[in-house]
């Protein structure tokens, strides 16, 4: 026990603040995913999450917090997405690669202005990859309220945004208006990112929100039941990466592995694990696999 | 030695901005934005870990190339495609931080493999895009009929004898090689962004294929060209107008589009 | 011509096809001349594209054999069920009754006066010329349909197959198109195969039915396949056909027994 948990994990401040944070991150991205990833939405997640890199890289030079940088930078990207219309999957692919390009150049010209400001070396990898453990308390009002308000709306919002997800003609007939239940879904997945680019980066924070949603698709087929399950492997994952994190830093005597490759990690391997274990046990009771 | 410099950057751009404009053609009509956007990153653990163990850069850009273009391919295409995309997307990335924290210039070298230095290749760089930059675009040249083939319809494809998944395996392959070519140059974010801009206006200008996939290139280079220049005028980075020149290009055909949907 | 016996382009005997131990096809069995037109037809899922993609060599065959005239595979020509289209996509008609030429050739295509009276003639073939130039994607549905017949054409082949050509169009457009494929069949003396759902527009121009249900099929000429007594017995139970304002109703009350009066019109 005491090889797993190395000695003053709980107890240290700034690990408080990155489970508390990481926590938080981790529930709200996982629930968002889900029905971002039953529109086939996973792309544009992406796309919102490494635009958000700009946006982080902005935050010191106009002297906003982190997250409100990361959101509005992927605010503005989700916009235009949704304003330019497309008529197909490819169009939309297309549109937002063009996006996703635009806001990256942006998001090299803020990093390479921020290097020049005095005090900021390592802001680059910190916008890009997080440090989580780097977070005080000060960081933990912001994250609580947007984690609270995106929670609120998602819940609120639940069932006609997994409905419009699902089949949005059927959505329409039963009376959701598609573009408030878009609006909303957009808002809740950029408090996802910005959440989640404070815990892994920009641009990793996808990880949060497409690997447990995922998993959790592929293991359950019922939305309700997704949701949890996705909350529970997101949790797990990111507690979990941090936990390695930690304790890599005793294992590799002071030279630790970076915490959101742990997470990332942790993630990935939950879900490759789970799902493959699935299929094999599927395959093993002879029934058919599913494609 | 500023001259040498600008003239290596000048050169290397040019050749990455030719191979972008030949493969980007096909990432547009064929809609593998996404799987464009995910292959360069293997590039970046890549030549990350090539750095940090001292191993041969082309041969393991290739290996990881090579790689995710399997992966990705052997999914099939829509929605377990992107999800698949995306988680490997992250692993890759999450590999490359892994490596670079354990190298010096940490910063440095994540700003340079993920956005690139246009201005800052050196020669040595510079054989590693020609060599790869035009061996990748010479084979999509040479394949460039069986591609538009299966482009248009995979059962056609079929048909005529041409298997579509190898097809698209060896033009992911194809994509991957380009990147990892222009990994140094525009960075693994960037090389995307340089090949779906010019080839979604280009579409748009000419209704052969042939003379379209001409017009990707030569948009593709007036994009580099400027956006070298506009660099170095303004001492901001490359990237930037790369960018910003990707979704001008990409908005231009459509504003017309628009004007005359407004006209009618 | 009748005493100089050529083998036909196309024969079939007793195929037999099953898909992951379920039966499709079973002892399916008929011939194709050149110059025939000769429909394929049977309700969704009853096996059409499944025997189409068997005659292209796509689906392994359980039992049974494929002879084609000229002795090897090679010589047909294919349109696939619906191939979209974006209207983005920058390829002219002309480009792709170009690639059912030269597809699957490595290298970029050069100019050829060769190369280009080939898909002239075939463009010709199907009366496209008046559009060959613009986008595919622009075209309307039976423009898109005689270009990609075109394509199917180019390399002069033996045998033609068609999946659903007509599906997805309007009933005159469907018509127009049907003619088309008779004219090509006779002028070029090429064995015309295509699949339907439906029989009534592929009444005036065919020369031969397949009619496929049950994993079996009846081939023969329309008057003497698709009457109430081969059709009953194809479907092993009773089957009516009708005859209302000259098109063909094919009607089964499927628990005739048991009192309904349920019908359901087959295809």
């Amino acid at each position: 026990m005491s090889f797993l948990i190395q000695s003053g994990f709980l107890q240290s401040g700034p690990v408080q603040h990155a489970l508390i944070v990481g926590g938080i991150a981790a529930v709200v991205a996982a629930v968002v995913g889900v029905p971002t990833l039953i529109r086939g939405q996973a792309f544009a997640s992406d796309a919102l999450a490494h635009v958000s890199t700009a946006g982080g890289a902005l935050a010191p030079l106009i002297g906003v917090n982190a997250l409100t940088g990361f959101v509005l930078m992927a605010l503005a990207a989700g916009g235009m997405l949704e304003a330019v219309p497309v008529r197909d999957r490819a169009e939309r692919d297309l549109l937002t690669g063009i996006v996703l390009g635009a806001g990256l150049g942006l998001a090299a010209l803020f990093l390479s202005l921020g290097v020049t400001l005095p005090g900021a070396s390592g802001a680059t990898v910190g916008v890009l990859f997080g440090s989580v453990f780097l977070l005080g308390a000060d960081d933990l009002v912001p994250a609580l309220t947007a984690g609270g308000l995106a929670l609120v709306l998602l819940m609120a919002f639940l069932r006609p945004i997994l409905l419009a997800a699902l089949d949005p003609d059927l959505a329409r007939v039963s009376g959701v208006r598609l573009r408030l239940t878009g609006a909303v879904h957009l808002a809740c997945l950029t408090l996802a990112v910005g959440l989640a680019a404070m815990t892994v980066g920009a641009i990793l924070s996808t990880a949060l929100i497409v690997t447990p949603a995922a998993t959790a698709i592929a293991l359950t087929a019922r939305p309700g039941q997704s949701l949890l399950v996705a909350a529970g492997l997101g949790l797990a994952g990111t507690w979990g990466g941090l936990l390695i994190a930690y304790d890599s830093y005793v294992w590799t005597n002071g030279h630790a592995w970076p915490a959101s490759f742990c997470i990332v990690t942790a993630l990935c391997v939950l879900h490759f694990g789970l799902t493959g274990g699935l299929s094999l046990l599927r395959h093993l009771r002879g029934g058919k696999v599913r494609r | 030695m500023i001259a040498g410099i600008f003239t290596s950057s000048w050169i290397a751009g040019s050749i990455v901005a030719a191979m972008a404009g030949v493969v980007g053609f096909f990432v547009v009509l064929r809609g593998a934005s996404f799987a464009a956007h995910a292959l360069p990153l293997c590039a970046f653990p890549a030549l990350a870990a090539a750095h940090l163990f001292g191993l041969d850069p082309l041969g393991t850009a290739l290996a990881f190339a090579l790689a995710g273009a399997a992966t990705i391919s052997a999914i099939g295409q829509g929605t377990r495609r992107d999800i698949a995309s995306a988680i490997w997307l992250v692993l890759m990335l999450a590999l490359g931080e892994l490596f670079l924290s354990r190298m010096h210039s940490y910063a440095r070298a994540v700003y340079g493999l993920l956005f690139g230095q246009l201005l800052g290749v050196t020669p040595a760089d510079l054989h590693l895009i020609a060599g790869v930059g035009i061996l990748a675009a010479l084979l999509i040249l040479l394949t460039f009929r069986p591609l538009l083939l299966s482009t248009l319809a995979p059962e056609l494809a079929v048909a005529a004898g041409v298997p579509p998944r190898l097809v698209e395996f060896l033009f992911l392959a194809l994509l991957a090689l380009a990147s990892s070519a222009a990994l140094p140059a525009v960075g693994a974010l960037l090389c995307f962004s340089l090949m779906v801009g010019p080839a979604s206006a280009a579409r748009h200008l000419f209704d052969r294929p042939t003379a379209a996939l001409a017009a990707s290139v030569a948009l593709s280079l007036l994009t580099v060209w400027g956006a070298l220049l506009l660099s170095s005028a303004t001492g901001w980075p490359a990237s930037l107008f790369v960018g910003a020149g990707g979704l001008a290009l990409y908005l231009a055909p459509r504003a017309r589009s628009f004007r005359s949907l407004v006209r009618a | 011509m009748r005493d100089l016996p050529e083998a036909p382009p196309l024969a079939v005997e007793d195929l037999t096809i099953s898909h992951r131990g379920r039966p499709i096809l079973d002892g399916v069995s008929f011939a194709l001349n050149r110059g025939e037109l000769c429909g394929l037809i049977g309700a969704n899922g009853s096996g059409k594209t499944t025997l189409l993609r068997a005659i292209l060599g796509l689906a392994r065959p359980d039992g049974g054999q494929i002879r084609f005239g000229g002795g090897r595979r090679g010589r047909i020509g294919y349109l696939p069920q619906k191939v979209h289209v974006d209207a983005y996509m920058p390829l002219r008609a002309r480009d792709v009754v170009a690639l059912g030429l030269d597809g699957h050739r490595i290298g970029l295509p050069l100019p050829s006066a060769q190369r280009q009276a080939r898909v002239a003639a075939a463009l010709d073939a199907v009366s496209a010329e008046g559009f060959a130039d613009q986008r595919v994607g622009t075209l309307s549905g039976g423009q898109q349909q005689r270009v990609f017949i075109a394509h199917a054409l180019v390399r002069a082949p033996d045998v033609l197959l068609l999946d659903e050509p007509l599906a997805s169009l309007d009933p005159s457009i469907a018509a127009e198109i049907a003619a088309l494929l008779r004219r090509i069949s006779q002028q070029m003396g090429i064995a015309v195969l295509l699949s339907a759902h439906e029989v009534n527009t592929l009444v005036p121009v065919m020369d031969k039915v397949i009619y496929l249900a049950n994993r079996h099929a009846v081939a023969g000429p329309v008057a003497e396949v698709i009457r109430s007594d081969v059709l009953s017995r194809l479907y092993g139970h009773h089957i009516d056909v009708l005859n209302v304002h000259g098109r063909i109703l094919v009607v089964t009350a499927p628990d005739a027994g048991a009192g309904t009066a349920h019908v359901t019109l087959l295809p």
